[in-house]
């Protein structure tokens, strides 16, 4: 492979895959918990 | 404070069916997203576009248009509770007609689309012993799709009218067993087993010879390719057409999410991973391919195709020629039904859900009169020696002049017509990881529209300057903008019909989170 090409290759994997694994992490820290209201109204 | 009866929410999740987290939700995105076009159309998309150039204007496009036209659609579906008819009817009564649309295309999109899974099945049993011999291409042609010349002919195709009706088997169940058991159950098993085995695929193809000059092919940039708009246009149909959004699937998936999950948060995850796998597609599918090119002596422009030409040829000459050939094949197809399975089950969803929220249906009752009939048109249409080229016909109008007409109209009545983009920022933004803000209201309001208008106006223009495929007048006439004309017909006629309960368009089901007033 030329040097430009694996350059672009790991430019793509950087903000693609990278992209990804941001997108989880931001996910992750936002808990995915049921509404306060909507606790009581199961009790 | 929502204004919502507490009870109303509960009735409708326990009346429509929903998924039991954010989890499920993104899985059944996920899956619907990763379908036929990542493995076999983003590839050669890249390649001819630029190489390692395209990433550019392929990442502006996911970040300018496609990632918030995917919110776009989760501010409907999960702002009004519907189907995509219900949801737009809910938002205001005249435009339920652009739902129908939606459904419309769903419905003939699922009909040709359950065939090449029936192929792609029995392609991975072909794999085993490699069955194709020494001539792929004349065996698919000819031994197993038995296809003559262009029309229509009744005689049926014993090797895939079979695999077909295990296909449609396979769905009804699924379609039964519903939203959570069903579509979620499908995408939370799958789409891991999904990316184990395609990756298990893309790690073999990389220790085959050629593989490295495969991978230059595809990725030495082309940087003059980036002042030509048709390698613009390339990258916002490509982003457009893998995202599933525009249609009713992601509108029809959000009406089934709790109504106080992080969507913007859920999308880029959906997003990225559907670009992601795509990646990873393009990497598996360069490395065989110079393989390919290096055991034939040819350069790799010689052997890269894409579409039916690359999974159903390409592949099998592959397969033929690796060490360990039938673990690449059966990996390969493997993926292709799989990938192609979670995508059709979304596509059967968006047709059930419009029906059952229209004439109060069970799940059940409208699942059985959906599929039923879906699964004979198709078995009719697409088992028989003229299946190929209504399919090749059928599948180019319905995305160019079905699923992007409709995206862009429902764009421009949306932000330009109803001005209801501020509302559905407030909406997304409440209690979302991401502020969905003015920047989200100029992309979906300007530069989406404008990406997407370019690659219809290109596409309407060659289709017009040059008959498609070369297909007689009348094939084309009938199964590629009759099909794309009969949908918008369908839609409107289909909004004009009675709501069987007129309370189901009533505010007390909406989500009012992130209302202003």
């Amino acid at each position: 492979m030329s040097g430009s090409a694996i350059v672009m290759m790991l430019v793509a994997m950087l903000i693609i895959w990278g992209g990804l694994a941001v997108a989880v992490v931001n996910l992750r820290r936002s808990p995915d918990l049921p509404h306060t209201d909507e606790v009581k109204r199961d009790l | 404070m929502s204004t919502t009866p507490e009870g109303v929410q509960d009735g409708a999740a326990a009346k429509r069916g929903a998924f039991s987290s954010r989890q499920v939700f993104i899985f059944a995105a996920i899956g619907s997203a990763v379908g036929l076009g990542n493995i076999w159309r983003f590839p050669y998309v890249a390649y001819e576009n630029g190489g390692g150039a395209f990433v550019i204007p392929y990442i502006v496009a996911l970040l300018t248009a496609g990632i918030p036209f995917l919110f776009l659609d989760y501010a409907l579906g999960h702002r009004f509770r519907g189907s995509a008819p219900l949801s737009f009817a809910r938002l205001r009564r005249g435009t339920e007609g652009l739902g129908w649309w939606q459904v419309g295309i769903c419905f003939m999109i699922a009909v040709y689309y359950a065939a090449v899974m029936a192929w792609a099945v029995r392609y991975t049993i072909f794999s085993v012993n490699e069955a194709w011999g020494d001539d792929p291409e004349g065996f698919f042609f000819g031994e197993f799709l038995k296809a003559g010349d262009p029309g229509v002919d009744a005689t049926p195709v014993w090797g895939v009218l079979i695999p077909l009706l295990l296909v449609w088997a396979a769905i009804l169940i699924v379609m039964l067993l519903g939203v959570q058991k069903g579509i979620g159950a499908t995408s939370v098993i799958f789409i891991p087993v999904l990316v184990i085995a395609f990756g298990i695929l893309v790690v073999r193809s990389l220790f085959l010879p050629g593989a490295a000059e495969g991978l230059d092919a595809l990725f030495t940039p082309n940087w003059g390719a980036l002042t030509d708009a048709t390698v613009w246009a390339a990258a916002y149909g490509q982003i457009f057409f893998s995202l599933s959004i525009g249609f009713g699937i992601m509108i029809t998936y959000a009406s089934y999410v709790h109504k106080h999950t992080d969507m913007p948060g859920s999308g880029l995850v959906v997003g990225f991973a559907n670009s992601s796998f795509e990646l990873l597609a393009g990497i598996g599918v360069f490395a065989a391919l110079g393989f390919m090119a290096q055991a034939s002596g040819v350069a790799v422009g010689e052997v890269a195709t894409s579409g039916v030409g690359l999974a159903f040829v390409a592949f099998p000459a592959i397969i033929s020629e690796a060490p360990a050939g039938a673990l690449i094949g059966v990996l390969f197809f493997a993926s292709l039904v799989i990938a192609g399975f979670t995508s059709l089950v979304s596509v059967i969803e968006v047709v059930i859900s419009g029906v059952r929220d229209k004439f109060e249906m069970t799940r059940k009752g409208a699942t059985i009169a959906v599929t039923v009939p879906m699964a004979v048109i198709s078995l009719v249409f697409f088992s028989t020696t003229s299946g190929l080229y209504v399919l090749d016909i059928l599948d180019h109008f319905i995305n160019q002049f079905g699923i992007l007409l409709v995206a862009v109209i429902s764009m421009l009545v949306l932000s330009w017509g109803l001005r209801v983009l501020p509302t559905f920022s407030d909406h997304l933004s409440d209690g979302s990881s991401i502020v969905v803000g003015a920047w989200w209201r100029v992309l979906i309001s300007i530069v989406a529209p404008i990406g997407l208008v370019l690659v219809l106006g290109l596409a309407f223009w060659e289709d017009v300057k040059t008959p498609y495929g070369g297909y007689p007048a009348w094939m084309l006439g009938v199964f590629g903008w009759g099909a794309a004309a009969a949908v918008i017909v369908f839609g409107f006629l289909a909004a004009q019909s009675k709501w069987r309960d007129p309370e189901a368009l009533s505010n007390v089901h909406f989500n009012e989170k992130g209302a202003r007033s």
